[in-house]
């Protein structure tokens, strides 16, 4: 007769991940089982697949995929899990969209502690549940020391659309409104003030926030005069807007005084030689949209918690160079470029 | 903002710009140079010029340090990082500066040389500690502001007994600069540049005070004035110029009262004193060999000079043909006059350092100002149909 084996925990306290976790072997299966299935508990991981199976609705299908890299991995107000999951249902939520499922592939560095990925996990399940979007699939890998930086994420999605909706990145028009859901900015200094190098103490956190119930309240009261949506994540608002003007061929002229931000988060980029419009938000939308929907769109963004701060930013105005500019509040007026390389203070 | 958005009003401003324009002698003109990269960046944000009557003129200086190391140094850091066994520590900013035949630290760092991008030289040497097996070097860039935390490192390496730390020093002096550009054939012979008076950099000057500046003001009869960086400093400073001007005086005086000193931070000075000594000649860009106009590690502390420890050859490599940035950094040509600005030249690809810096005026022109280039040309076209 064979002993029957007793199944040891994992020792999430003090454990780490080790290769055999990624090896395909039992030692997989429990940390996929202990730390993941156990985060994200629904029907379709429980059926043990290794894919899952869902019904299509009629009409048509968003589906985006995005990878987290962030670092450090933790920092006030969020994690790299609560990213993965926001920063997916957020690339699905821009075409107004309705998020459905997500996957989520992790890529593990050797030696990585339990207890971390357990916290990162259970971020990501919080967040999935909050946004009613299941995570129903997902990847496990394990790589030696040195060749990742704790840990990678990489999640997909998949969103349906209402009919008749039709958001495009070339479609903002001159005399089209730029509105703006809150403060930018709060999400890259929350993560800055946590860098090992250049730590300070701030009360700013992470903006990381779900937005589909935000779009969903905009499309209810403006769907026909909504002409695009953007989340302005890496590159801030400048970099969203830059590629807004590219992609429609116009320009946009905002200004300085109507964009909400902190000024916690004004103070952090004075010295640290930062602009804030270069800085990245990860719970922040920018729409454009028609003149005569914008009262009704601001309106419903207003209405809701994530867009109580909503203002209009700026207009889309001819332009054959395609510039962003802007009138500041000194009484002049400049270019909002593009941010050239990463984002890094200045010496002097 | 507290203590921000007060210099940064634009009522005041305005107020200021129609007393200068009150002041201006009509038909006169006034030419000012603003010294330092930092002002230039004020300028150009601010669109400061706009509110200048059409009399007052502001000339780019050279006060960039990114700006003015030359392509050579650019080189032999990127050699002494590619050897094995080397850590070199750098300021975020030279990381994209063209070296010669399209390379920079920010590709050798790609083709697996160390290159660590560091706030502060604590980072550096901190690195140094936890790091035992490399030999840690530090890329030490910048005018008198960035030279006493160089100093203080090398103190502390010593105090800590650390073996494994040294400095690429190139560190260079405002006041030697302006000298040089004051008695460069441009401005003495040739009459390409005209000077009625410099703008001072602020946090030069609160660690040197501003009396290194009293000795040529009297000689060449220039007035100085130094100032901060916020656009009403700014302002300020050129009305303040205007009137030396008109008044006959050349003095030097100070806007920035609030941190400048007339003898500066004397604690800061002796230990700048204490481990740096003045370089006889050292190449500029744009201004070449400039006498007295940097500084290197005194020779007791050459074990943390990482020039002498690895004996680093500077070689003889020039800067692109085409690229305009000595010329731009004497004054002698603006962004707008070089060939390569916005076509071959962008921040994406930068061909000269005054492109790549922050702080210099090829990209404060980039940044801020294409759109006044445009409108020239929209102008210029319009006009030609």
């Amino acid at each position: 007769m064979v002993a029957k084996t007793i199944k040891r925990k994992l020792d999430i306290v003090n454990g780490r991940v080790n290769l055999s976790h990624g090896a395909g072997g039992r030692a997989m299966n429990q940390l996929i089982e202990d730390i993941f299935h156990k985060a994200f508990d629904n029907d379709w991981l429980r059926a043990g697949n290794d894919q899952s199976a869902f019904d299509v609705a009629q009409g048509r299908m968003v589906m985006t995929t995005d990878g987290y890299v962030v670092s450090p991995l933790f920092f006030p107000g969020g994690d790299i899990g609560t990213l993965a999951v926001n920063g997916t249902i957020n690339d699905i939520a821009m075409a107004g969209a309705t998020p459905l499922y997500l996957s989520a592939g992790f890529i593990i560095e050797e030696g990585f502690p339990f207890a971390e990925l357990e916290r990162i996990a259970s971020s990501m399940g919080r967040a999935s549940r909050e946004a009613r979007t299941p995570i129903i699939t997902g990847d496990t890998k394990v790589v030696e020391r040195g060749k990742a930086d704790g840990v990678f994420i990489s999640t997909a999605g998949v969103g349906r659309l209402p009919p008749g909706l039709d958001l495009r990145a070339d479609a903002a028009r001159p005399g089209d409104v730029v509105i703006v859901s809150g403060s930018i900015g709060d999400h890259g200094v929350a993560v800055m003030s946590k860098r090992e190098n250049i730590e300070y103490d701030t009360e700013v956190t992470s903006d990381t926030a779900a937005l589909h119930g935000l779009v969903a309240a905009m499309v209810a009261a403006g769907a026909p005069h909504l002409r695009l949506m953007r989340d302005p994540t890496r590159g801030g608002v400048a970099a969203t807007l830059n590629e807004i003007a590219n992609q429609s061929r116009v320009g946009i002229y905002i200004h300085e005084e109507k964009i909400p931000l902190k000024p916690e988060v004004a103070a952090a980029c004075e010295f640290l030689g930062l602009d804030p419009l270069h800085v990245a938000n990860e719970g922040k939308l920018i729409a454009v949209v028609a003149p005569e929907g914008a009262q009704a769109v601001l309106g419903a963004m207003r209405s809701h918690p994530l867009g109580r701060e909503s203002a209009v930013i700026g207009q889309i105005v001819e332009d054959e160079h395609r510039f962003v500019q802007m009138a500041t509040a000194f009484g002049g007026g400049r270019i909002v470029d593009w941010l050239s390389g990463e984002q890094l203070p200045r010496i002097c | 903002m507290k203590y921000i958005d007060e210099y940064r009003d634009g009522a005041l401003a305005r107020d200021i710009a129609r007393r200068i324009a009150g002041e201006a002698r009509p038909g006169a003109s006034y030419h000012f140079m603003e010294f330092c990269g930092g002002h230039t960046h004020a300028i150009s944000r601010y669109g400061l010029e706009d509110m200048l009557p059409p009399g007052v003129r502001m000339i780019h200086g050279p006060g960039c340090p990114v700006c003015v190391l030359p392509v050579s140094r650019i080189d032999a850091a990127i050699e002494l990082a590619m050897r094995p066994g080397i850590t070199l520590c750098t300021y975020a900013d030279l990381m994209r500066v063209p070296g010669s035949n399209d390379t920079s630290l920010l590709k050798a760092k790609a083709a697996g040389a160390d290159i660590r991008m560091v706030y502060s030289t604590l980072e550096a040497l901190r690195i140094a500690e936890t790091e035992p097996d490399r030999e840690v070097v530090f890329f030490a860039i910048g005018f008198e502001t960035t030279t006493p935390p160089t100093a203080l490192a090398v103190k502390a390496a010593i105090a800590k007994g650390l073996r494994n730390f040294s400095v690429f020093c190139n560190h260079v002096l405002t006041p030697a600069a302006i000298q040089n550009i004051l008695e460069s054939p441009d401005v003495r012979k040739l009459g390409s540049v005209r000077i009625d008076g410099f703008i001072g950099p602020a946090h030069v000057s609160t660690v040197i005070g501003t009396e290194p500046y009293e000795f040529f003001a009297e000689e060449f009869q220039k007035p100085v004035v130094v100032a901060g960086f916020e656009p009403l400093d700014v302002m300020q400073a050129i009305l303040m110029l205007v009137r030396q001007v008109n008044e006959g005086r050349h003095e030097v005086e100070n806007q920035y009262i609030r941190a400048v000193t007339r003898f500066g931070n004397n604690a800061a000075q002796r230990e700048v004193a204490a481990f740096f000594e003045l370089r006889k000649s050292f190449e500029w860009r744009g201004l070449g060999s400039v006498p007295y106009g940097a500084l290197r590690l005194r020779t007791q502390y050459a074990a943390y000079d990482a020039e002498k420890r690895f004996q680093v050859v500077v070689p003889d490599t020039r800067d692109n043909a085409a690229c305009e940035c000595g010329a731009i950094l004497r004054g002698v040509k603006k962004p707008l006059d070089c060939k390569l600005f916005g076509t071959l030249c962008t921040p994406d690809t930068p061909m000269g350092s005054c492109m790549v810096s922050p702080e210099g005026a090829c990209s404060a022109y980039w940044t801020y100002g294409r759109f006044r280039r445009n409108e020239r040309q929209h102008e210029t076209r319009r006009q030609g149909i």
